[in-house]
Formats: C-alpha cells, structure tokens, sequence
C-alpha cells in the first residue's frame, strides 16, 4: 500500500542538440527584460515573484526533460513501470470487490470516482512537486547552496529538481479510472457538475501540493524525515482512495477542518453521488474546494519562508 | 619535465603547481629559480601592487559592506542513547570589512575557521544572527533573487553544470535564467570561451569533463550575466598545473579589464600571490588580519622547502640559512625563509653535493597562519 | 567458507548500529507506518464487516493483519532502502572487485550486515506501530510466548528470502546497465506478491494458491500465519510453513552463490 515514488531513474547521458530555444514557457518573457541592463532591479512584488517561480520551473524542468528523453526505452519502461506500481492500489480495490458488492455503502464504480479524482491531483502533484521530498537530501548534500544564488524563487527550483515526466503514469492511470467510473455512474449532470470534475481535480492539486511545501519545510527542521511528508501525501492520497463512510467521524473531521484533504475528492464526489456529507456539509461546499486550495498555501508558504531561514547549509 | 616548467613559468610568471615543480638537474635551476624568486619578491607580473587596502575607510563607495556580522549555530550533540546536549558555535564572531568595487581580496583560514559561512552569508545563502551586510546596496537575505543578479559564484566543489548535458546548453540555460540579453551573452560566452579554452568542451557533455575542465566551465557560468562580484570558494584545488595556470590568468584579466571584483577563499597560497593584492585572515569566527599579502608573509615569517634528491643517502646537508627538516633515503628536506631566493641555495647545494633532482615547496597556508600565531 | 561465529556476529551488529544512527528516519518512518495502519485498517473494518471470515480470518485477526504488516514492513525490505541499490552502486563502480577479494565471503557478509539491519527495524520500527495498533483496535495477538518466538523465527527466514532476493538483484548489476528498471519491478511483484497489499489468502482461486506458493509470500504472509496460529491444523502445519520459507531461504541463496561465481569469473575475466 502506498506504494510510493518508484526509485529514481538514472538520468541518462545527454546528447540533446544544441541550447536552441524551446525550453517552452520561458523564451518569450526572456527576451522583454532586455533592455534593462540590470533586470534584478525590476520589481519584486508577490505576482512577479509567482511568475518568476514559474518561469524558472519551466527552465529547469525542460532540462531535465532533455537529460532524460535520450534514453526513451529507459523512459518508456519507467512510464509502464510507474503505472503499474501505482495502479496497485486499484488492484486492491478491485481484488476486495471480488468478494464483496459495496464497501461502506459505496460500488466500485462510485469508490472509482474517489479513487480516479484523488489519483490524478496526487500524480499531478507528484509531477509537479514531488521532489520536494528531496529537500533533506538536497540540503545533506549541499546542492541547495546552489539554488540559493539562483535569480528564481528556490522553491519553484527544488519543485522543479529532476522533474520526470515517468510521473505522468500515476496521471495516467487516475485518469483512465476517473473516466471509467464517469462513464459507467449515473450522474444528474449540469453544467456546473461537469465543470466541478476538472476542477476538483486541480483544487485537489493545489491542496496536495501545499501539503507537500509544508513537508518540504519541515525538513529543514529536521532533515531525515521525508517519510513524515509521505504519510501526509501518499497517506492521505491512500485513505481518500476509500469512502468516507468507513473512517471514524473524528478523522474525518481531522481531514475536513485542519488539514482539509476531505475536499480533493469527498466532498466534490459526495454531491455528484447525490449522498449526504458524513459531516453534514451544505451541498455548495462541493465547490469550495479551489478556496480550500488557495487557503492551505498560505500557512504553507509561511512555513516555507521560515524553513528557508532557517536553512544552515552544511560544512564550515 | 622540462617543457612543463616551461609552460607554466611562461604563462604566469611564477612557479605553478600547488606543491611542487620538478626541475631536471642544474639545467634549470637558472630559469626556474629566477621565475620563483621574482613571484616572491616583487609580485611584480600583475603590476597593480597599488594602494593596497584602501578598503575599511571606502565608506560610501564601498561595493561589499559588512559590519559586526555574527553567525551563532546551534548545535546538537548526542551524549548517550538519547541524551543530546545543546551547545552553541560561533561560526562567525562578530567581523566587519569593505571590499570596494574592483579590488580582488583572498580570504583564507584553517578549516572550520568561518570562511564558508562568511560567504554564505555574503551570497544570500544563510540569514546572519546579528549584524549589517550589503552587496551593492543590497541585503542579501532578504533580496536573494535580486542579488543573484549581481553576484556570479563558484563552488570548487560542487558544479552548478547540467551533468549529463552537454557544456553550452547549461549556459543556454544561464542565459534564459538570469535573462541575459542575446548579444551580451554571445560577447561574454565568447570571451569566457576563448580565454578559458572552453571551445572543444561545448558541445561534451559535463560528465565527461575532467575537474579542470569543469572547473573552467563553472567559473565561465557564473560570469554570463556581467557579475559585480565573483565569489570563488577553492577555484584550485584539485585543478592540474596547467588549469591552475588558465583559471588564474582569466581572473586576473577579468579583474583588470572589466573591474570585477573577486574574493576569493583558498587553501593555496599561490592563488593569493598571484591575484590578490589584499589578504583576510579568519580564525575561530573572527577577523585576525585584513592587509596586504607581504604583511602577511613579514608577520608570519613563513619558510618555503627545497626537496633535494642525492645519488645516494647523505648525511644532513648544512647550509647557512637553511635548516634540513627531514631525511628520507636520498631524498632531504631543507627549509628556508620565503622571502629569500632559492637560486643561491640551488647553486649551492648543487655545488656541494651529488644532486639529481630537485623541486621546491611553497609554504602552505595553514603553516604561513600558524607561524602568524607562533610570532604573537 | 566456515561460520566464524563472533565475526559475522560482529558484522551483524555493524549493521544495526549503522541504522541506529538515523533516528530521526526512523522515528519518522514509525510515524508512517502508524499512519498507514490506520488508513488501512479502516478499509480491512469495512470489508471484514460485509465479508465476515474473509480469507479464513475474523475481524481481530485481519487487523493483526495489518498492523504486524506495518511493523515487519521496514524490517523485510518490501520497499527498497535495504542494501541492493549499495551492491549495484559498488558493482557500477568497480569497488566489488575488491570486496570479491576479501577473506570474508561476500553473501556472508552482506547477508549479516542486512539481518543486522532487519534486527534494529524489527525493534526501532516495528514495536512502536504494533503497541498503536493494539492501544486502538482489538487484535489478535497471542499470549503464549512460544508461539511469538516461533514468528521471530519465522520472522528470520523470511527476512533471509528477502535478502537473498535482493542479493540477486543487486548482482544483476554485472549484467544490466542500469539497476533503476529491475528495482522497480522488484518492489511491484514485492508489494503484490507478499501479502503487503492484501493478504494472500484474500487472493482468489487458482491465482490464489499459485501466489502462496511464490517466495515472496515467505516474507510476511508465512510469518504472519504463524503468528497467529493461521498456518493450517497443529504442528504439521507449523513445520510446513517454516520448511516453505527455510526451502527458499536455501534455493534461493544458492541461486545467489551462483550468481556470485559467475561475477567473479566475470570480474577476473575482465580484470576488475
């Protein structure tokens, strides 16, 4: 269970030709800040700082791309090979439903649609962030020093550090179950549950993610515990991928209210299911959920500027 | 043998190699010897011996500015089983400086002395307990990313190069990171890739390169965006003779023609002769010297080494002025004072005795500091 | 190839000391481990409740389940972080060829060293999760010492068959390029095959018996049985699930030797 981020993949060696552009999202914006002879001038507010971040991500991300698209049979391998491994959890599932019609009340279709939601945020997420588990062995090694003298926002580095697009297998199989429970539910849809779908899926995104800065955070503290980041995402990714109705009111409540990764999937699936929130939610809460992603970054991203004060970098 | 010693006095005017340059019998010991005694006496070949520190009274047009800097760790230490004690370490105790725009200063130290951590906190790395720092103006902690700009830095040992890429698409993405306008790129990538030899290397990818090679590579990626200051932490060590020689004549030009300037931690003095007009001591965190390099030398009273190997085992050599610190079979160790010439000691040890090679050893920096606290 | 006793007692306790410094990962790894207990011990409530005596177990015994899983998680090596990735690091390097030179016999030694290991996991990261497990639900552990000292045998050779697993893939490094591929699909069939995802016996049919026979199933599902007395009727059955995994132990162990010969002969043919 929970089985987690496979083992890296050896980066290949690259061959990749020339530094032509195509490093995608950056090449436009670079080139406006010519004229300033001195572009660290420019203003620092939160908006440029985000887009900074996202900028830089995409430059570093694109060179990680390349390092790795010159083995594409060891990437293809390693795509299967990511499906698979997070595929098991469904295989689990679909293992207990051979014995059983409904667990805790719910289908396996209906359990489908928990698990293809909270599926694709994680492996969206684990895309997207999901190296930032590797803050501790990043500060060990010394290699954050060099992110530190970086003109881009160090978060969006560490995000960015060894980005493999192999994580799109969790993606990928999230996805196909998402689609086959959709396919197969009996939804009343309107147009604001349609919309409800994409949108859950990237609210659960941005939930997961600041769970993930906030672990990030803490292993400046303490630098060995990348495992307790795990339990939050991979084990919360875990316990979301079953209904609510099987866990203790009290967690539920835990997951509701304080660290609110009800809304990734429960809540929005619970409406589109047409069955009562355990906890009594109004119906619009099903909505809430881009709200509830742009709430939990913030304490997160405090945590994050703490930590990177913190930060005591390694050797004399 | 020969063409080695060649090259590398050719190039620098001075011995190169960290530790030692093999000279073949009395051939040349004229040539070698004279190279070496000039380094020592004049550190004439960069000829900008000038005001030296003008430094700490820069005030206003200082570039570097850092006044009663401290850097206070906690640090944990486990006593038993699970008993921790808490204990807390001056890395840097207090030290204030300026460096004004152009200067190269040296800031050297035994290991753990603070060295690091100052640069650290110079680069916007780490946040310093208590104290005022600024860069051009700049906080570093607080304005990290706007510093970055301003401020090129190299790390001996570790590479900001994309391993498995080839060189030029790590500058490729230097130049899209910092937003490097094109032509500006290509002039500085081309002077980098000219005068540190980086033209067959463009196209290997990183892992493939050698230390030296890689070191150039490093040096040359912090330069892209036209840095105010260049920080080089160890730029040397580990470097072959002939990398050495390469990465000290870039930096002394760069510093000459486009002003940069350079601080630079090392372990060699040679470094420090060689570019360095100004010299930071640090120890246990604080501020020890801050002057020129031959004030240094004067107050340490530092020996260098002449390694002689006999024909044969020989009794202890006797010369005036000298002092045979260690035998070993044929092969004697002779110190004499850094400030004296080695060429009339060579003469006359070839004179005397059945001398078959020779080499002479530069006074270390660890040494030059510990003879510094001895003479106190 | 004697057993010198002491030394291989000493390599032992080298590798559990060398864990033992990693607290915070361990106390972090407990912290996960209990996190997992609970969210999975959730989803064995409902299904034990629609299914009463599912796979031959009640609800007590499924929850042992879960929480002895968790607790011999880190100690069987299910999800990496053992040794191989070290052995196919030294093989990639070249350092192997002086380990193969070594008086000390390499499997020895590294089988030692990672028993060593499972030893301190066993304690540093196994009491605290089960202790939680059996403060918050009702499980089915035994009270008569024997049998707890039975599972720690069984314990053992299921942490053996782990390691010789792993040893076999660590030396698949002489013949792969890259151990990344190999690793992963280790630790899918390790985390399929065990029992880790859900117990064997929940397995269905045909597909379920072929899967009990499979080693992996030596690693927790063996030691778990006979934990909780599960194994089958009485003594006949204790000595087959303990023959089951000292069988694999030894096949699988002599399979690793051969490998081992074939890498030396490798490493001398193409001098080191």
């Amino acid at each position: 269970m929970g089985a987690g981020g496979p083992a890296g993949v050896g980066v290949a060696p690259g061959a990749a030709e020339g530094s032509a552009a195509g490093a995608g999202s950056g090449a436009g914006a670079g080139s406006g800040a010519g004229a300033a002879d001195r572009p660290g001038g420019r203003g620092a507010g939160p908006r440029s700082r985000a887009l900074d971040g996202l900028r830089g991500y995409g430059l570093i991300a694109m060179m990680w791309i390349r390092a790795t698209m010159t083995y594409r049979t060891s990437f293809a391998l390693m795509l299967v090979g990511n499906m698979a491994i997070t595929g098991l959890d469904f295989v689990a599932i679909y293992l207990m439903f051979r014995h059983v019609d409904v667990l805790g009340g719910f289908t396996l279709p209906e359990i489908a649609l928990l698990y293809g939601l909270c599926s694709t945020s994680f492996g969206l997420t684990d895309l997207l962030m999901g190296n930032t588990d590797r803050l501790g062995a990043r500060v060990r090694d010394g290699s954050l020093d060099t992110m530190l003298v970086r003109p881009v926002p160090v978060l969006a580095q560490v995000a960015a550090d060894r980005f493999a697009l192999r994580r799109l297998g969790r993606v990928v199989q999230g996805l196909a179950v998402l689609v086959w429970a959709l396919s197969v539910l009996d939804v009343a849809w309107t147009p604001g549950r349609v919309l409800l779908v994409p949108m859950t899926v990237l609210a659960g995104t941005a939930i997961f993610s600041a769970v993930m800065v906030a672990g990030a955070a803490f292993q400046f503290v303490a630098g060995d515990a990348a495992e307790v980041q795990n339990s939050f995402t991979y084990g919360g990714n875990t316990m979301l991928q079953y209904p609510p109705t099987i866990f203790a009111k009290d967690l539920l409540r835990a997951v509701t209210f304080v660290l609110p990764l009800a809304f990734v999937n429960w809540v929005p699936a619970l409406y589109l299911l047409g069955r009562p929130d355990p906890l009594g939610l109004p119906g619009w809460a099903a909505y809430a959920g881009p709200l509830v992603g742009f709430a939990v970054f913030v304490p997160a991203s405090l945590a994050w500027r703490a930590g990177v004060r913190s930060y005591r970098s390694t050797g004399s | 043998m020969d063409g080695t010693g060649d090259a590398a006095g050719d190039v620098t005017g001075g011995m190169e190699g960290d530790m030692t340059e093999d000279v073949a019998g009395d051939m040349a010991s004229d040539r070698g010897f004279g190279e070496t005694g000039r380094a020592h006496t004049g550190r004439g070949g960069t000829g900008r011996g000038g005001t030296g520190r003008a430094g700490t009274g820069g005030g206003g047009k200082a570039l570097i500015e850092v006044d009663g800097v401290r850097k206070v760790f906690e640090v944990r230490r486990r006593t038993g089983l699970m008993r921790r004690e808490k204990r807390e370490v001056r890395a840097v105790d207090g030290i204030s400086f300026t460096v004004p725009r152009g200067e190269m200063v040296g800031y050297i130290g035994p290991n753990g002395a603070g060295k690091s951590t100052t640069i650290k906190m110079l680069t916007g790395i780490l946040t310093p307990s208590a104290g005022r720092l600024r860069i051009a103006g700049i906080d570093p902690a607080r304005q990290r990313t706007r510093l970055a700009h301003r401020i090129g830095v190299v790390f001996g040992q570790r590479t900001t190069l994309w391993w498995d890429l080839p060189l030029k698409d790590s500058y490729g993405l230097m130049r899209r990171m910092y937003r490097i306008p094109e032509d500006r790129f290509r002039r500085n990538l081309r002077r980098c890739v000219d005068e540190l030899d980086l033209g067959d290397l463009l196209d290997v990818p990183v892992r493939q390169l050698s230390l030296g090679q890689r070191m150039r590579g490093d040096i040359a990626a912090a330069l892209l965006h036209d840095p105010d200051v260049l920080y080089l932490d160890e730029p040397t060590i580990g470097l072959d003779v002939v990398s050495k020689v390469k990465v000290r004549r870039f930096l002394r030009e760069l510093n000459a023609e486009l002003g940069t300037t350079v601080l630079l931690t090392t372990h060699d003095l040679q470094d420090i002769e060689q570019l360095c007009e100004r010299v930071m001591v640090i120890d246990h965190g604080r501020l020890m010297y801050d002057g020129p390099l031959a004030g240094l030398h004067s107050v340490g009273e530092s020996e260098r080494t002449l390694v002689v190997d006999l024909e044969r085992e020989h009794p202890p050599i006797e010369l005036p002025g000298t002092r045979t610190v260690k035998v070993e079979g044929p092969r004697q160790w002779l110190a004499f004072p850094a400030t004296a010439s080695a060429a009339p000691l060579v003469a006359e040890v070839a004179r005397r005795y059945p001398l078959v090679d020779l080499s002479v050893r530069e006074p270390d920096i660890e040494d030059v500091i510990a003879r510094m606290y001895a003479g106190r | 190839m004697r057993l010198h006793v002491p030394l291989w007692c000493a390599v032992a306790a080298g590798g559990f000391r060398r864990y033992a410094t990693y607290t915070t990962a361990t106390a972090a790894g407990v912290f996960t481990n209990t996190v997992f207990g609970f969210v999975i011990a959730y989803t064995y409530i409902a299904l034990w409740e629609e299914r009463p005596g599912l796979g031959g177990y009640d609800q007590a015994q499924a929850l042992t389940f879960v929480w002895v899983s968790q607790a011999l998680l880190a100690t069987s090596g299910l999800m990496g972080g053992g040794f191989h990735e070290e052995l196919q690091q030294r093989v990639r390097t070249g350092d192997i060829a002086v380990d193969l030179y070594r008086p000390a016999d390499l499997q020895l030694w590294w089988l030692f060293t990672d028993l060593g290991r499972a030893a301190f996991q066993l304690l540093g990261r196994g009491v605290v999760p089960l202790a939680v497990g059996a403060l918050a639900f009702e499980l089915a552990l035994p009270g008569d010492p024997v049998r707890w000292l039975l599972f720690l045998l069984s314990v053992l050779l299921g942490a053996v068959v782990s390691f010789a697993i792993r040893y076999l893939l660590g030396l698949a490094a002489f013949w792969l390029l890259d151990g990344s591929g190999v690793n992963l699909i280790a630790t899918v069939v390790a985390i399929f095959f065990s029992g880790m995802l859900l117990p064997l016996s929940v397995f269905p049919g045909a597909f379920g018996e072929f899967v009990r026979l499979l080693p992996w199933a030596a690693m927790l599902q063996v030691p778990l049985d006979v934990l909780m007395g599960t194994q089958g009727a009485g003594g006949a059955g204790l000595v087959r699930a303990l023959g089951f995994q000292l069988a694999w132990a030894l096949t699988l162990l002599g399979l690793g030797r051969l490998a081992q010969s074939a890498a030396t002969r490798k490493v001398v043919v193409q001098g080191g």
